[in-house]
């Protein structure tokens, strides 16, 4: 057992977990955070894409003692309040999901994209930069339409 | 996954010390130990985190050649201004491994020593005849990989930084899996102070290797035509559902050539 100290969503979590616990474990079972989902546990679908000091990882593949002192964002921490981030509000005005599994990491992994390319994103650009996350209902067309909504949406509001 | 206990010393003496015994690894960016010990592949009764050393750190230009810690992600290579400027096959290279979010934990250093045989950058580090450096020594390309997932590293030995002689051409070629992003070929060729150095992964059964028979002909004259009809003997060959022995040899040819002409 370790004692692990880290801030998930803005607040200070201290947890003692075996050295074993992987980060979406303990996201998903200690802190009770059920939007970062376990798609494939090998490391190639992106449902369990959160942020580990502002840089998107998979937290199936990386133990919580790795993100002890570090700053975690997931699913649940992006909206402020009752208003959504752009990004969800983009994925919900042009549907951007069929069963909505993998809707939380392709959130994050375009609030990364975003974040290090900036607003002025095409759409191979896009497919490119969506290789870790996968979408088992294959509906990319619309989750490619709503990072672009995203984008532009973004953009006015710069 | 099994049980382990995890480390994560501040200095590199201490980092040495946890790791000098067989039941111990070295755990980097984690993007290949940690789904090998999900699998149960992998057991190490402890875990060794490197990220937290200084030593592993920093891109600089070192005299003719770029020095990379063996920390710095791929993310951090692919995005480096002076990677880009010097050695930008090699800031290619890393932005076309796996994914952003792969890209964004695992390192070069965990990469070069773990030599999977379809990784990409030992294919970088063996055709610019990179220098790697360790707490004990420094080692040279050529001597440096032993066979898949083999190197020279001993027990306790920890890679620190790798440094990249900066080529006058370069490039590389990358024949990926669509669902792994894995090289199923990789050809990077390279020309430094004149002499020409091509270095294949993904295909070979023994791990990466150098073309030497399409060297000499390169150095004489830099052009896909030197390349010729040089390819490896298919019997050497990864042979597996993506392809045979003699499909890699055909392609090894193909993306060598390519190398060459875009470089």
């Amino acid at each position: 057992m370790t004692t692990i100290a880290m801030q998930v969503n803005g607040k200070e979590v201290t947890a003692d977990v075996e050295d074993r616990t992987l980060l979406v474990q303990y996201i998903r079972e200690s802190l009770g955070l059920t939007g970062t989902h376990v798609g494939c546990d090998t490391s190639q679908c992106g449902a369990c894409v959160v942020h580990v000091d502002g840089k998107a990882v998979k937290s199936c593949t990386m133990l919580a003692a790795q993100a002890a002192g570090k700053t975690i964002t997931t699913i649940e921490g992006i909206a402020d309040g009752d208003t959504l981030d752009p990004i969800q509000v983009a994925f919900h005005e042009n549907h951007g999901l069929q069963c909505g599994f993998c809707t939380p990491g392709m959130i994050m992994a375009t609030k990364d994209m975003i974040a290090r390319h900036g607003t002025d994103l095409d759409e191979k650009t896009i497919r490119s930069e969506l290789e870790g996350n996968i979408c088992r209902c294959t509906g990319y067309h619309n989750i490619v339409k709503s990072i672009q909504a995203a984008a532009s949406a973004m953009a006015a509001a710069e | 996954m099994y049980q382990t206990t995890y480390h994560r010393p501040a200095t590199l003496d201490e980092a040495i010390k946890l790791g000098s015994n067989d039941e111990a690894k070295y755990l980097s960016g984690g993007q290949t130990l940690i789904p090998t010990m999900k699998q149960r592949l992998a057991s190490p009764e402890s875990l060794v985190d490197l990220s937290g050393l200084s030593e592993l750190q920093g891109i600089r230009a070192d005299g003719g050649s770029l020095s990379i810690g063996a920390g710095m992600t791929h993310a951090d290579v692919a995005s480096s201004a002076q990677v880009r400027e010097m050695i930008p096959a090699l800031a290619d290279l890393a932005g076309g491994i796996g994914d952003p979010h792969v890209r964004n934990m695992g390192t070069l250093g965990g990469s070069v020593a773990n030599n999977d045989p379809s990784a990409d950058y030992p294919a970088a580090v063996l055709a610019l005849n990179a220098t790697i450096y360790t707490n004990k020594r420094e080692i040279s390309a050529d001597s440096f990989f032993n066979g898949l997932f083999e190197t020279v590293l001993e027990e306790g030995e920890i890679i620190t930084r790798i440094s990249f002689p900066v080529p006058s051409k370069a490039n590389y070629q990358k024949f990926d899996s669509p669902a792994s992003r894995y090289a199923l070929v990789g050809v990077f060729a390279a020309r430094t102070d004149g002499n020409c150095r091509v270095a294949v992964t993904g295909a070979g059964n023994d791990g990466v290797f150098r073309m030497e028979a399409a060297e000499g002909a390169l150095s004489a004259s830099w052009s896909a035509d030197s390349v010729g009809k040089n390819r490896p003997d298919p019997d050497d060959m990864i042979v597996d559902l993506h392809g045979t022995g003699e499909y890699r040899a055909h392609l090894v040819n193909v993306l060598a050539k390519r190398a060459v002409t875009a470089a």
